[in-house]
């Protein structure tokens, strides 16, 4: 019995990891798509090797206001990006600042589509009562504009990273839960759900075994959209002030930081916001290169 | 239709009353925090205690909730802690320069999205279609603040045509209204100008178009005539609907270019704790939301016929 659960599971294994390559050599069709995969993949490795490749401590005050391709006076360097006003140097901190955004953004859309993909299920499949409050709530939330909903809980809750997190999974799971309980309500009437009624399953081992892996391919569309939306909610806190405490590096935070005298010494706001363009471009080309691939089949 | 319309206005009621429970739940449930918000954090907790018996912060909560909201549709919003004044006196000129800055980013942004929309729409994967689906991607990726950070560095710091901030302090001044509207634009007429898109290159398909080019029609009045009026309907839910992305928008917009309107207002009441402010701000913002979202949903049946009829 036991041979036979390990023998599914690895065939299971198998089938998703052939599954997975098969859908990367159809991303491969898509420029687009390898745009997108591109530019993710540059910042995913800046951000692991970042204490590798940042030229100084990104934290530590060296010489205030230098302008890019500045030596440092010591002599043990060049600021290829320039300093900021405290003499931190902008390109370690927009180096280290990859780690912050690329560790904040896919735990907050992971945990806010843990949140959504729940609710959708139970409105879906359940549908009635439960249906009626959970997209009643779910319009509430979605009533308001997005941003003064988080400014609304940031200030309230106080900015550290968690909250942030915590603030993403309320604005974002009710977007989410539509999504989810429009693909439920479609699928629950499929041949499949009807065979693991009736041999009995739990309803939630139907929701989470039979419909949702059948529901992954507009999810995951959704979910690199998500993702570039995220990165730039990360970013608007940060340059509205609410974001990481400092000294974290944090794109949003740098731009905040430097917002005073940007019009003197614009490279200290303008990287930043390349930095945060180019992974949010990232996210919204990957997801329309998979949109194209799969509208195709 | 009008039953259609009732309900509508009766779930958007709902909506806001729902809305005000939270935010009054949020803001006021604790009467202490309520106290020490208005009265600063050094006041004496006989102070504290003086103000909440005045104002009826020893009634049960639901009393309060009542006579908070009560007050708040009679349009007594209280007084803001920060301005010293009623929330009221703030509150209006602050919403009317938003609407000023919300009024352009619309004249510029409906015309170039519909334009541009159409164009690519017409006409499903030629090369005009692709370069306006490209640029449209990459404007919407490039977030408020960053437009706004690349636009002021362009046309303030390099060129030195525009003024970098928006106080106007010596007035109206059209100058410092070009770069908020630019920002505004650039983010949001790409997402337009898709839905456009593919609403155009959906009714490109149906067999009536077909029919009219097969029938010999010149180009021009197949698209003028033909299919723009059921192209146009989709769109324009689209845009009502870009009054709440918008509403996030110039928060941003406007705190970078320190443009005295609603929401640098939100934000600043929000970031001092001015709790009345933040209220009346909030609670605003909600039913400007709401409002264009059932105004949105009304005129998209009223512009369907075949929901209109049926």
């Amino acid at each position: 019995m036991t041979d036979l659960v390990d023998a599914l599971d690895t065939r299971g294994t198998v089938s998703s990891a052939l599954r997975a390559v098969g859908s990367f050599k159809l991303l491969r069709e898509s420029w687009v798509g390898m745009i997108g995969t591109g530019i993710i993949g540059f910042w995913v490795v800046i951000a692991l090797l970042a204490p590798l490749i940042a030229p100084f401590d990104p934290n530590t005050p060296l010489q205030p206001f230098a302008k890019p391709l500045t030596e440092y006076a010591t002599g043990d360097g060049t600021f290829w990006l320039g300093t900021d006003h405290l003499g931190r140097d902008i390109l370690s901190r927009v180096i280290w600042g990859s780690r912050t955004v690329l560790f904040y953004a896919p735990l907050a859309t992971a945990s806010a589509y843990f949140v959504g993909i729940l609710m959708g299920l139970a409105a879906g499949y359940y549908r009635g009562r439960i249906d009626e409050f959970l997209s009643f709530l779910a319009n509430v939330i979605l009533s308001f504009p997005v941003l003064v909903l988080y400014i609304l809980v940031i200030t309230t809750i106080g900015s550290s990273g968690i909250n942030i997190i915590i603030a993403i999974t309320f604005a974002s799971a009710p977007g989410i839960m539509r999504i989810v309980r429009g693909l439920v309500l479609d699928l629950r009437n499929r041949d499949y759900v009807a065979a693991a009624q009736t041999r009995g399953e739990s309803s939630w081992f139907i929701m989470l075994v039979e419909i949702l892996p059948n529901a992954r391919g507009p999810l995951i569309v959704d979910s690199c959209l998500r993702l570039g939306y995220v990165v730039i909610t990360i970013g608007v806190l940060g340059f509205l002030g609410l974001g990481l405490p400092p000294p974290a590096p944090d794109w949003g935070g740098m731009i905040n930081e430097a917002r005073s005298i940007a019009l003197a010494f614009p490279h200290m706001t303008v990287i930043p916001c390349i930095a945060i363009s180019t992974l949010v471009l990232g996210f919204n080309l990957l997801a329309d290169g998979l949109r194209e691939i799969s509208l195709r089949d | 239709m009008i039953i259609f319309i009732l309900r509508r206005l009766g779930i958007m009621a709902l909506t806001m009353v729902v809305v005000s429970v939270m935010l009054f739940l949020l803001l006021e449930f604790t009467p202490g925090n309520v106290a020490t918000k208005v009265l600063g954090p050094y006041s004496s907790e006989e102070q504290r205690t003086l103000w909440l018996e005045a104002h009826g912060y020893f009634e049960p909560l639901w009393v309060r909730y009542f006579s908070w909201l009560g007050n708040f549709v009679t349009g007594d919003f209280g007084e803001s802690v920060r301005f010293k004044v009623p929330v009221a006196e703030v509150l209006w000129p602050r919403l009317w320069n938003t609407v000023v800055l919300g009024f352009w980013v619309f004249v510029v942004m409906i015309p170039l999205s519909l334009l541009l929309g159409v164009l690519a729409g017409m006409r499903e994967g030629s090369a005009l279609d692709r370069s306006i689906s490209v640029t449209s991607i990459i404007t919407t990726s490039i977030p408020e603040f960053a437009s706004a950070v690349f636009l002021a560095a362009i046309f303030v710091f390099w060129l030195g045509l525009l003024p970098g901030t928006s106080t106007m302090t010596g007035g109206f001044d059209w100058w410092q209204l070009v770069l908020p509207v630019m920002v505004l634009v650039i983010y949001d007429f790409g997402y337009v100008a898709r839905m456009t898109r593919a609403s155009m290159a959906e009714v490109m398909t149906t067999p009536y178009i077909r029919t009219a080019i097969l029938k010999g029609l010149p180009y021009r009045r197949v698209i003028m005539r033909h299919a723009l009026r059921n192209a146009l309907i989709a769109p324009f839910t689209v845009i009502m609907l870009q009054i709440n992305w918008l509403l996030s928008g110039v928060i941003v917009v406007e705190f970078f270019f320190a443009y005295k309107g609603f929401g640098a207002l939100l934000l600043e009441a929000s970031l001092n704790q001015d709790i009345y402010l933040i209220e009346a701000c909030a609670m605003v913002a909600v039913f400007v939301a709401a409002a264009t979202q059932t105004f949105a949903d009304i005129g998209y049946t009223y512009l369907n016929p075949r929901i209109r009829f049926s």
